[in-house]
Order: C-alpha cells, then sequence, then structure tokens
C-alpha cells in the first residue's frame, strides 16, 4: 500500500478505535459508574449554600449517621424538571434525608427555580465552579448518590429517578442501610 | 386489532427491505434492467408498510387505546389533540418508528422523483437506503416494539411528561429526524458513488437537493428546540452545550460542510474523496445523534448503554453502518479522479478554509461531548466539559469561518485577487465599524467578546448584502437593469445571501442573549408598578385558572412604555394532575429588538409573589436568523438547475475549463 492510500483509510482507523472504546464501556452497568467511587468515602469538599439558604454542604453533613440522598442538579437541566416531584415525594412521604448539589448554575436561577419546582433538599452546596461535582464523578445532571451513615458512596444513580427505581433500588437500599 | 395491523406491517417493510438491499445491487453490478428497476416500486411499497404502521400507532394515540404498553406509558385521555399526536414520537419506541417512516418517505422520494437518475446508481442508492432501513426495522421489532400490548388494559395513562407538552417540543423531533435522515440520503448517493467508483459534477448535482432538504429541515429543528429551550427554561439560556444539543449540532456543522464541498464537486469536479467523506461521516454523526437522544428528548448520553441489549445492537448497527462505509471508503476513495486544480486564493480555497474551520469545529464539539466518556472507560477518573470549553474552542474557530464566510463568495474560482474582493466590501467593513461603534455608544462600552460578537453579526450582513448588491449592480447601473437583474439571479444565489445574512442576524441574538441580558427578582402585590429597562409592568391580578388537564395561578399584567400600554401579559404556574407536576409557563411579549419576559414564583403567604422579569434585547434575532437561513436552504431547494437535469452546455464548458 502506498502512503497516500494508507491516508484513506485512516477515517476507518480513528472509528475503529472509538467502536472499541464504546464496547469498553458498554459492559459496564452505567448506574454502577464509577465503579472506583463506590464503597469510597465521599471526597472531601465544602460548598458555600445558595444564596438566601442557611446552610451549604460539606463532606461532615454526608457522614451524619443516618443513610441520605445525594442529587445533582440543576436549574437548566429539563430531565431534573421532570425527577422534581419524585424527589419530592421521596423527602416528604417518605422521610428520605436528602442533600442537593447545584451543578454547573448560576445559584439565582437555582433558587428561583426551587422556589417554583419546590425544594426537597435539607441542604444545598452551590458547586458554580464545577469542582465538587468533578471529584463526584458526575458526567450531566441529573445524578444521586446513596451515601451511607458512615459517608461512603453506596450507590449511585445515572439519570432522572422514575418512581420504580424509587421503589425496586432506591427505598430497599435505604431500608436496608438503616437496619445495619 | 389494528395495532397488530401495523405490527404485521412493520414485519413485511422488513422482508421487502432484504429485497430492496440486495437483488437491485447485483442487478446494477451484473447489469440486469429487471432487477434493478425493483428498487423504485420496492421503495414505494416500504412507504406504504411503514406509513401503515405509523398511521396504526398514531390512530392508538389519537383514541387513546390503553391496551398498548407505549400509549399507556405516555398518553391521557385528557390530554390535548396536539399532544396525544406528539406523544407518538415523544418516546423511544415511537420515535424510532418516526425515523424509519422519514427514511421510508426520502426513499419513496427518490424512486418516484428520481427520473434523470442513472438507473445503476439510483438501485445502488436505494440499496443502500434499504440496507439503512433493514438495520432500524430489526432494532424495532427485536428491541423496541411499539406495539406490545398490555393485559389487563389500565383505565387511564401516565401521561406525558408535562415538559413535553408544548407546541414547539411537538414539531421539534420531527424537524430534527427529518434533518438527521435527510442526511442518510447523501450516504447512499456517497456509497453508491463509491461502488461505482465515479464521482462527477452531475453526481453533485443529484445529491444537492437531498443535502440541502436535510440541512434546512435540521436547522429549523435545532432552531425549534433551542426556542424552546429559551421559554421553558427561560433563564435567558438558549444553548447549554449539552450532550443532547451537541447531538444535533454535530451532524449540521459536518452537514453544513459538506453543502458547501459539495459546491466544489459540482463546478469544479474537486474535492471528491473529501466531500464523499463528509457525506459519510455527516450521516455517521446523524446515526449517533439519533441514539445519544434515542428515548426522545429526556434522556442523555447516560441512556447510551442503559439498557444492555440496546446498547449492544446499537453498538452493532453503528460498526456496520459507518465501518462498512468507511471501509469502503479506504478501498475505493484512491481510485477516484482528482479533478480541477485551483491557487489557495480562489473560491475553491475558500471553501477549503470553511470546510477545515467547520470540521475541526465538529471535532471540537465531538471530543467535548465523548471526551468526559473515554476517561471514564480507562478509568482514569471523571472531568466534566463545560461551556468554557466550548467557550475556548468552539468560539475561536467560528470568527474566522465567518470573516472568511463573507470573502469567499466574492472570490472568483480557480485563481483570485484578495485585494479586489476587499476593496468590494470596503463599504460592508465601514458599516460594520459604524454599527460596533454604535454598540459601544449604546452600550456603554461592552465586553470585548460581545463586540467581536457585534462586528462578526454586522460582517456577515453587510457582506452578504455587498455580495448581493454587487451581482445586480445595485446603484451601479440604472435601477430597472438591477431589477431585471435581480430577477434573472439563480435561486441558489439568493439562497445563499438570505442563510449568510440569517447566519449574522442570528449571532446578533446570541450577543444579546447572553452579554445583553437585564434581570430582576422581586415580590410584588396587584396594584404594583415595576419598571424595567424601559417598560413599566403594573401588577394588575391575580386569579385561578383551569386548562384540559391542568390547574393554574395566573398573574395579569399590563406592559406601557412611555405612558402608552402595549399589551397584556399573563404568566402562569401550572399544576397538572396526572402527573402532579408544577410547571412555571412564562409570559413573553416580543418586539422587533428585544424580549420581555415574565415569570410567577411562590407567594410569600401575605398576598405578595416573587417574580422574576428578564429584559433580554435582541434575543428575537436569535430565531429570525435562523428561519432566514432555514429560507436560504429552501430558497437554493428551489433553484432551477436542481429541478431540471443538468445543462449540456455546462458540462462542456466545464470539461473545456478543466481540459
Amino acid at each position: 500500500m502506498t502512503p497516500r492510500k494508507l491516508l484513506y483509510l485512516l477515517p476507518l482507523l480513528a472509528f475503529g478505535a472509538l467502536t472499541a472504546w464504546f464496547a469498553a464501556g458498554l459492559g459496564r452497568d452505567p448506574h454502577l459508574l464509577p465503579s472506583a467511587l463506590i464503597d469510597k468515602p465521599v471526597p472531601q469538599f465544602e460548598l458555600p449554600p445558595l444564596p438566601g439558604y442557611a446552610h451549604g454542604l460539606n463532606t461532615a453533613d454526608l457522614a451524619s449517621g443516618e443513610p441520605q440522598l445525594l442529587n445533582v442538579f440543576a436549574s437548566w437541566c429539563l430531565p431534573c424538571r421532570a425527577e422534581q416531584p419524585v424527589l419530592l415525594r421521596l423527602a416528604r412521604e417518605q422521610g428520605v434525608a436528602m442533600r442537593g448539589l447545584d451543578y454547573r448554575d448560576r445559584p439565582e436561577d437555582a433558587v428561583a427555580w426551587l422556589a417554583t419546582a419546590g425544594n426537597p433538599f435539607r441542604s444545598i452546596g452551590a458547586d458554580t465552579e464545577n469542582r465538587v461535582a468533578i471529584d463526584f464523578g458526575v458526567y450531566g445532571a441529573p445524578e444521586s448518590f446513596i451515601i451511607d451513615g458512615q459517608g461512603r458512596i453506596r450507590y449511585k444513580h445515572v439519570g432522572p429517578l422514575t418512581p420504580e427505581d424509587v421503589r425496586q433500588t432506591i427505598l430497599p437500599l435505604l431500608a436496608s442501610l438503616k437496619g445495619r | 386489532m389494528i395495532a397488530e395491523i401495523g405490527h404485521f406491517a412493520l414485519v413485511l417493510a422488513l422482508c421487502v427491505a432484504l429485497v430492496q438491499a440486495t437483488l437491485p445491487l447485483i442487478g446494477a453490478a451484473r447489469g440486469h434492467a429487471g432487477w434493478m428497476a425493483l428498487a423504485g416500486p420496492a421503495a414505494l411499497a416500504q412507504l406504504g408498510l411503514i406509513g401503515l404502521a405509523f398511521a396504526a400507532l398514531m390512530h392508538a394515540y389519537i383514541v387513546s387505546d390503553f391496551s398498548l404498553l407505549n400509549v399507556a406509558q405516555n398518553s391521557h385521555s385528557t390530554k390535548p389533540l396536539l399532544y396525544k399526536i406528539s406523544g407518538v414520537w415523544g418516546n423511544h419506541e415511537g420515535s424510532m418508528l418516526l425515523w424509519v417512516t422519514i427514511l421510508a418517505l426520502f426513499g419513496a422520494a427518490v424512486a418516484a422523483c428520481g427520473h434523470s437518475l442513472p438507473p445503476a446508481l439510483k438501485a445502488r442508492v436505494l440499496a443502500v437506503q434499504a440496507m439503512i432501513g433493514l438495520g432500524f426495522l430489526l432494532f424495532i421489532l427485536v428491541t423496541s416494539d411499539p406495539f406490545l400490548r398490555l393485559d389487563p388494559a389500565p383505565l387511564n395513562g401516565n401521561d406525558l411528561n408535562p415538559m413535553l407538552q408544548d407546541p414547539g417540543l411537538a414539531f421539534h423531533p420531527p424537524f430534527l429526524y427529518l434533518g438527521y435522515v435527510g442526511f442518510s440520503m447523501a450516504f447512499s448517493f456517497a456509497v453508491a458513488a463509491l461502488i461505482e467508483g465515479r464521482v462527477d459534477p452531475a453526481w453533485a448535482r443529484w445529491v444537492r437537493p437531498w443535502t440541502l432538504a436535510a440541512w434546512s429541515a435540521l436547522t429549523a429543528g435545532i432552531a425549534l428546540g433551542s426556542w424552546w429551550a429559551y421559554y421553558t427554561l427561560g433563564w435567558g439560556g438558549w444553548w447549554f452545550w449539552d450532550p443532547v444539543e451537541n447531538a444535533s449540532l454535530m451532524p449540521w456543522l459536518a452537514g453544513t460542510a459538506l453543502l458547501h464541498s459539495s459546491i466544489v464537486v459540482e463546478k469544479r469536479d474537486a474535492l471528491k474523496s473529501w466531500t464523499i467523506l463528509l457525506a459519510i461521516l455527516t450521516f455517521s454523526l446523524s446515526l449517533m445523534g439519533t441514539f445519544l437522544v434515542r428515548s426522545g428528548i429526556l434522556s442523555s448520553v447516560h441512556a447510551f448503554a442503559v439498557d444492555p441489549a440496546r446498547g449492544v445492537f446499537i453498538l452493532a448497527l453503528l460498526s456496520v453502518a459507518i465501518g462498512g462505509s468507511l471501509l469502503l471508503y479506504a478501498l475505493r476513495a484512491p481510485a477516484l479522479k482528482a479533478g480541477g486544480l485551483f491557487a489557495p486564493v480562489s473560491r475553491e480555497g475558500a471553501l477549503v478554509i470553511n470546510n477545515l474551520l467547520l470540521a475541526s469545529a465538529t471535532a471540537t464539539v465531538l471530543i467535548g461531548t465523548l471526551y468526559p466518556l473515554f476517561l471514564d472507560v480507562l478509568n482514569a477518573g471523571k472531568v466534566s466539559v463545560g461551556p468554557p470549553f466550548f467557550n475556548a474552542t468552539f468560539v475561536p474557530l467560528m470568527i474566522p469561518m465567518v470573516a472568511a464566510m463573507v470573502v469567499g463568495p466574492l472570490l472568483p474560482w480557480k485563481r483570485a485577487d484578495l485585494a479586489g474582493a476587499l476593496t468590494r466590501l470596503a463599504l460592508a467593513g465601514a458599516l460594520t465599524l459604524l454599527v460596533v461603534l454604535i454598540a459601544c455608544w449604546q452600550r456603554g462600552g461592552p465586553s470585548a467578546m460581545a463586540l467581536a460578537g457585534i462586528a462578526l453579526a454586522a460582517w456577515a450582513v453587510f457582506g452578504a448584502l455587498a455580495e448581493w448588491a454587487g451581482r445586480i449592480g445595485l446603484f451601479r447601473l440604472p435601477a430597472a437593469e438591477s431589477l431585471a437583474r435581480a430577477r434573472a439571479l439563480p435561486r441558489a444565489a439568493w439562497g445563499m445571501t438570505f442563510a449568510h445574512a440569517g447566519l449574522g442576524v442570528a449571532i446578533a441574538g446570541m450577543v444579546g442573549a447572553s452579554a445583553w441580558v437585564d434581570e430582576r427578582i422581586l415580590t410584588a402585590r396587584p396594584g404594583d408598578v415595576i419598571p424595567l429597562a424601559g417598560y413599566s409592568l403594573s401588577f394588575e391580578s391575580v386569579g385561578e385558572a383551569t386548562g384540559p388537564n391542568y390547574t393554574a395561578r395566573r398573574g395579569r399584567f399590563t406592559v406601557s412604555r412611555d405612558g402608552h400600554v402595549l399589551g397584556i401579559l399573563e404568566p402562569e404556574q401550572r399544576h397538572y394532575t396526572v402527573t402532579g407536576m408544577d410547571l412555571t409557563h412564562a409570559a413573553i411579549r416580543t418586539s422587533a429588538t428585544d424580549d420581555l419576559y415574565l415569570a410567577l414564583g411562590d407567594g410569600d403567604g401575605s398576598g405578595a409573589l416573587t417574580l422574576r422579569l428578564y429584559h433580554h434585547p435582541l434575543v428575537p434575532w436569535l430565531w429570525f436568523g435562523g428561519l432566514m437561513m432555514v429560507a436560504g436552504g429552501l430558497l437554493s431547494l428551489s433553484d432551477r438547475r436542481l429541478r431540471i437535469g443538468a445543462p449540456a452546455t455546462r458540462l462542456r464548458a466545464q470539461a473545456a475549463a478543466t481540459a
């Protein structure tokens, strides 16, 4: 093959590499990603509150002795809106302790959005700079983490939570963590 | 019963696709006229069968047949008719069915309108088209059957997510799909050309209408989606560099490059293998876009592998389609004859720059979208790629792109005089400077980024007008002659002027939306008067309102300026009774130069309400510019040379020019 012909092979090779990458990613259950973080303590961080709110969020808040749900959301995030009623029900009817991480957002927007959509969270950290979300391995909003009483990440859910997710996975997991 | 007919029609369509994908191809290879001619009727039969299946699902939605799982999950008997219909594609299974319906529509259009196509090329194009259809029909029947029954049938459905019950969103997916699927035609033509081993100006002219139609539809789809995001999410945001949005932007960028490089193939018989590659890549990105948002709207990249069975199927489908065509490209493209030569400074040169910048921009967005996933697979930790990344990489690529876009059309083919072209743009340059000065004066020294944006916008608009004025000899020739020339101007030239100027108008809107927003958050009670950016809003009253499937609190505001009443704004806060979701429905007053945006928040218990008020200057231009670009695409589509076969004289002239 002449070098010129090799040039025409380049797109195929690039695509082959891309496919291999996807195939490697496909074997993993995205709900469990990244496996590296599961059962590890949450990263060290300290985030300020949203304007008008009393409490922000830090590492100690997530190791309070009871299992909690940490939800990554943003005012601009559409699936978060779809998820909000589910979160509200979890907080109000099931009494689940929930914390919020406001992701890549303008704090004022988040405040306004929570005022109209309802706030299920005990406290919210404003991650304007997107520092903490990176440590948590967040790719997009919404994502939810279940964190046990000792502050270890036990489960990660990617994408909006549906009532089925809550029934089948979230509530049983929270109950088992509580029972321990 | 009707659902079963729909299901059966899909299975039949699969069988027809199998025939259409194989026999015409063999016929074309062996010179069997009868086998080649099979492709046309097969394509029409596919449209009939898939159309029947689509109609069956639509019927189930309209009559609210909740014995179908898909309908029960996504519809409700009280939903307005428009959203019952749009509910058909508001979910994964239905949207896939819409995808193949549009695919069949394009295939049938080639079968019905492609009289001037050589029979072998037509047979091969339709066979490739059928292969795509085959893959998708299998995907639907194996992993995403929309006709699954539910026993016992529930009394009512779960309702469509209220967020999706919106006119903007009802039409967003069909347009997007028209665009994605439309690029399948360019792909099929490219693969057919590779099989034949020949690409010539006539080929470029046959592909062009399909590419133009797809590009126009995709432009409209993206604009609709962005408009919807703007008025639903309404924080003045219209683009978030979300993976879902990027998925539609990438084929658009690649498709824009394709649109321009195919001009070079058509006029100068050059850049052939690059154009073929672009056609393959554009459709590949469209396929990716389809699957990144494959459950309709809500899921994003995450959804790619949420369901392992579907994930594996999708990956296999992508590998076969993209890998197969790229392999064919590697084998056959080197044999394509190189075309006419050109100097770096020439129309061709400008179009090459356009292509390089657009291709780099596409690669940038691709990297920004997929990079986090790559790192994840490597277990190298996760990063998030957000607006800062794109602002630092994408925007710098677009600045020279738009700057060069104005100069390119003024350069002649083969060899050009850059200085001469720039002289003809002197007036446009002076007007641009004037606009920048006015912006400085009006806005009191705005940011460098905003100024650069405004300069680009003005340059694009005035540059497009200058080119158009030069063509018709405006002010240089008598008015009557200019008018006659304008009338004789090919529609394609009009199309270019519209599209290029439209991009400039849209850029102005982008600057207004990101740099010049005025916002206020406050609490007010009926009787209050609130000033904002020269307007004054008086809060008249607040009351209850009822919609078909929601209840709402509705505020009433009178907008006035300098004592003149301009209109009424009625923002609502809606509660959707079935899903239990609360949604803010903002009220927007649009004028030629700005938007007044008002959203209602919670009460504080004492009768006062939280209000969010925005003044968005120039924002309406964003959508208007998008509309102009679509109009440009459609104008160009209506060009005479695309409707009528290739004029022989031009071919002869071309042969003489290249000789």
